[in-house]
């Protein structure tokens, strides 16, 4: 079947559809809950008054947007090298492993929003904004190549060694493609939770009285009660949620469509 | 054909290619797969090790190969085949097809020549060589998911087949295969094994395999598995669908199969 001909498939456009029709339902609730009760903005402003004040507020909003990215996205790309190669020494090493697994995961259950305020007191700002991202993203890149590293069909592995590989072709070509699935699978969470990171970071250094991300700018209008700049903070915030959503996900899509179940349609 | 055909082994040569001696193999979790196994691979011959599930024939080959050590006993290998304790000049086709799904058809056969060093230029020609000996050129570009149980194998086969081994080895290579598939892939196995002049030692479960396939059955013993009989199968080759008809081949199936059966009643 041609994708013209399966685009036009009553589930696909059910799939398409049905998320859209739900927020204009929403959006719509939003907006008769506000003037039905006639909320003032301070409580709960209307979807019309954070739309216009996230055009109004652009220049601001836009430029806090563009540092919660940057680090965001530093914090991401710290966390998938940290992670995949701490999990090749691992790996590599039991040894290593052994020594410093359990502090990884000490440091992944350890509520990042209680690490925050000691790392403010340590390093500058930024670097420590970058190091909450950094802490709560790299867990899951790590452990989940780890399971992948460890997950090599044992077949493949005996071809290896009777055909005399040596340990960095068996890392290259044998257990880093096996972990590739696996190793996205954590990519795909840690972009998510580096902006959970860098957003909490923020907070905690707003609270300090410094800061211009786009965490800081909704602390900031909160204290000032500008709740419809905190509302156009949060859309923003959400968005960019979203981007690194899809754009993890279409990594992974482009990177495992040729071999992988995962990415592979059922039609045959 | 179009590989330099080596000259027939000479029959006053019974140097074995290797020979196994009083091989015991005891796992570390104490289970006994093998003792005082005694065996001799002849030049050019094709072999059967026929057995209950769990008789030791897998260890046995992984032995062989050198992918595990025996506990007691020696494998000896014979002059001109040298090269073969190192893993060179062995080719192994595991029960399942073993490919990577990341690499097409042409990268899974062309990594044995890739992890020995092949010169990258003379690779391209050799795996070429070996599909269309397993009757696959036209696939090098499809990747496993897109292949048939059937012709995964046959992949699986060219790889084993693209360093030119003198031995080859095979663990219950067609087990998992549809009666047709497996029928065929008897047919093509024996039109390669005449052509390529291999010595061939095949592990199967499968009377009726064992002795279209064979001119040497080794029945072995339920575990620990040692060789309980030999049977020569002496029907002339190119042995074609017919033979599977024929009174011959029912006959040489009675008594490979009375073979088997006594074997299982002198272990209980």
């Amino acid at each position: 079947m041609s994708t013209r001909a399966r685009a036009f498939e009553p589930e696909r456009i059910l799939r398409l559809v049905l998320p859209i029709a739900t927020l204009v339902l929403g959006i719509a609730a939003w907006r008769f809950v506000v003037t039905f009760f006639a909320l003032p903005p301070y409580v709960l402003p209307g979807p019309g008054l954070v739309w216009q004040t996230l055009i109004d507020d652009r220049a601001v909003l836009f430029e806090s947007l563009g540092v919660t990215l940057l680090t965001t996205f530093q914090g991401f790309l710290l966390a998938t090298i940290g992670g995949i190669t701490l999990a090749v020494v691992f790996n590599l090493a039991r040894v290593v492993e052994y020594a410093l697994y359990p502090y990884a995961v000490i440091i992944q259950v350890t509520p990042v929003l209680a690490i925050a305020p000691l790392l403010l007191i340590y390093l500058p700002q930024q670097g420590a904004v970058l190091a909450c991202a950094w802490i709560v993203a790299f867990f899951p890149v790590l452990a989940n190549t780890t399971l992948g590293l460890n997950s090599v069909d044992r077949n493949l592995a005996d071809l290896y060694r009777l055909y005399g590989a040596s340990w960095d072709q068996v890392l290259f070509r044998l257990k880093l493609p096996s972990a590739l699935p696996h190793i996205l699978a954590g990519i795909r969470i840690a972009g998510g939770l580096s902006l959970v990171g860098a957003v909490v970071a923020e907070i905690a250094a707003g609270s300090a009285g410094a800061g211009s991300g786009l965490a800081y700018r909704i602390a900031e209008s909160s204290y000032r009660l500008n709740i419809p700049r905190m509302f156009a903070a949060l859309i923003l915030l959400s968005v960019a949620g979203i981007v690194i959503f899809f754009a993890t996900s279409a990594l992974s899509y482009f990177m495992l469509r040729r071999w992988h179940e995962s990415a592979v349609s059922r039609e045959r | 054909m179009r590989r330099q055909v080596p000259p027939d082994p000479p029959s006053t040569s019974r140097s074995p290619v290797v020979a196994l001696s009083g091989v015991a193999k005891t796992f570390a979790n104490g289970v006994q797969a093998l003792d005082g196994l005694d065996l001799d691979v002849r030049p050019g011959e094709f072999m059967s090790l026929l057995g209950p599930s769990g008789c030791g024939k897998s260890t046995a080959l992984r032995l062989i190969a050198g992918l595990s050590e025996p506990s007691r006993g020696s494998i000896t290998w014979g002059v001109r085949n040298a090269s073969a304790r190192r893993g060179h000049d062995i080719g192994f086709v595991f029960q399942e097809p073993t490919l990577m799904p990341w690499a097409t058809v042409a990268g899974n056969v062309a990594l044995p020549l890739q992890l020995g060093g092949t010169r990258p230029a003379e690779i391209a020609p050799r795996v070429a060589h070996a599909l269309d000996d397993v009757g696959l050129a036209a696939f090098h570009a499809a990747y496993p998911r897109e292949l048939s149980g059937g012709m995964k194998m046959r992949v699986s086969i060219a790889r084993a087949l693209v360093t030119d081994p003198g031995l080859l080895l095979m663990d219950e290579p067609f087990a998992a295969l549809d009666e047709i598939t497996r029928f065929k892939l008897n047919n093509d196995l024996l039109h390669l094994w005449q052509t390529l002049r291999k010595t061939v030692v095949f592990v199967t479960h499968s009377v009726f395999e064992s002795v279209y396939l064979s001119n040497r059955i080794v029945v072995m013993t339920p575990r620990p598995g040692r060789v309980f009989k030999e049977l020569t199968i002496e029907a002339p080759y190119p042995r074609q669908e017919s033979f599977r008809t024929s009174a011959e081949y029912a006959g040489y199936c009675r008594i490979a199969s009375e073979a088997l059966t006594q074997a299982m009643a002198a272990a209980a």
